[in-house]
């Protein structure tokens, strides 16, 4: 419909440059916000109100959760505690890089705090996730 | 009846930011806002800037900030008001005096949108015929004037004015949803980019905010569900047209 995509980008252009075209990223990025919200919100209130009332505030020591996951439960809590990582750590990293993409519009501070951002969440999930498959039980706790 | 009006005044090449002024004027409590703006510009301060044209809520160029709210002065009446008007130009448009904005950063990204109808094929002897119920599938976002109510009522324009803004988005849906379009493909790619529907944070201000009651949120949704799912919904989803 336009004589040249840079015809285009004159046209829809506001204030300052037009960012490139995201192929299906964004699509992909809003679409998991909808299904990690939803997933979210059984996998977090299933949490509080295990922690809360089947475990009880004053129970939660380091004790309950090496039981937890040595026990014969073991793996279900393994796969639920990552599972309750990936989805909550993604989500609210996702929804912080938009708020850096809305409010900060300098390309050199947009693109510094969004690899910040990346670099964070690699580092976030890739400790946690080492707790979850690596955790063994301390030999004091084995061995009453 | 009396009421007070304040007016949020700028001229920028005498002063060095916006003030207020307040004017006070007799009115009919069934006056619209813009007859007592006339009755300033016309009888009391003929500095006053202002753009209106039909006066009957339709050419779109009299939406303001009225009272904290963007409506069209020539369609809210004095008595919905009280008795102390506060007037301010649309938000995050270059103020080029008084309440007249720069609307053509505005304009651009309705243009972007290919807001006209796209047909390749041989126009038929009579006219493109369409079901009522084809019709009826973007009835909602043919009542669009332009005024820019819903987009500088919007947070994600101000924070990023390079969002395409929901008056652009409605423009594009009153075409992406109609069964005689072929360019339905190209104008979602044109909202796929990250400037489009996905900056929008449904806070439905844009809702609020239009003086033609247009769902705009719901408009908004509908072509993301398009974008999702591959498909506008309608009996044809190829490019063929009747």
């Amino acid at each position: 419909m336009y004589p040249s995509e840079t015809a285009r980008e004159a046209e829809v252009g506001g204030v300052g440059a037009r960012p490139r075209p995201q192929g299906g990223f964004e699509l992909w990025s809003w679409y998991f916000m909808r299904v990690s919200g939803v997933v979210l919100l059984f996998l977090a209130v299933f949490h509080l109100l295990w922690m809360h009332w089947v475990i009880g505030l004053s129970n939660i020591t380091f004790d309950t959760i090496v039981e937890r996951w040595t026990g014969p439960l073991g793996p279900f809590w393994r796969v639920y505690d990552l599972a309750l990582l990936v989805f909550a750590l993604t989500h609210g990293m996702n929804g912080a890089r938009w708020v850096i993409n809305d409010y900060v519009h300098r390309r050199g501070w947009n693109l510094t705090l969004k690899t910040a951002l990346g670099v964070l969440y690699a580092l976030l999930m890739l400790m946690g996730a080492y707790v979850i498959f690596t955790f063994q039980a301390p030999s004091a706790l084995v061995t009453p | 009846m009396e009421v007070r009006i304040r007016i949020q005044r700028y001229n920028p090449e005498v002063d060095e930011k916006p003030h207020w002024e307040e004017y006070t004027v007799e009115v009919e409590p069934t006056d619209r806002v813009i007859d007592a703006l006339h009755q300033i510009k016309w009888f009391q301060d003929g500095t006053l800037a202002v753009r209106r044209s039909c006066l009957h809520g339709i050419c779109g160029s009299d939406a303001l900030v009225i009272n904290g709210r963007n409506r069209l002065a020539c369609k809210t009446l004095v008595r919905d008001l009280g008795k102390v008007i506060t007037v301010a130009p649309l938000r995050g448009f270059r103020v080029i005096k008084d309440l007249v904005v720069d609307m053509e950063p505005f304009f651009r990204k309705f243009r972007s949108v290919m807001p006209y109808l796209v047909n390749d094929e041989r126009p038929p002897a009579h006219e493109r015929l369409q079901s009522p119920e084809e019709r009826a599938r973007f009835d909602d976002t043919t009542k669009c004037i332009l005024c820019a109510a819903c987009t500088t009522a919007c947070p994600s324009f101000w924070a990023d004015s390079r969002y395409v803004g929901p008056a652009a988005i409605v423009q594009a849906h009153r075409f992406i949803f109609d069964s005689r379009d072929q360019a339905w493909r190209e104008r979602l790619q044109i909202l796929n980019e990250n400037t489009g529907v996905w900056r929008c944070r449904n806070v439905f201000n844009c809702v609020e905010a239009c003086p033609r009651d247009i769902n705009v949120n719901k408009a908004i949704a509908e072509v993301r569900q398009a974008l999702i799912t591959g498909s506008r919904g309608l009996p044809l989803e190829d490019d063929e047209v009747h």
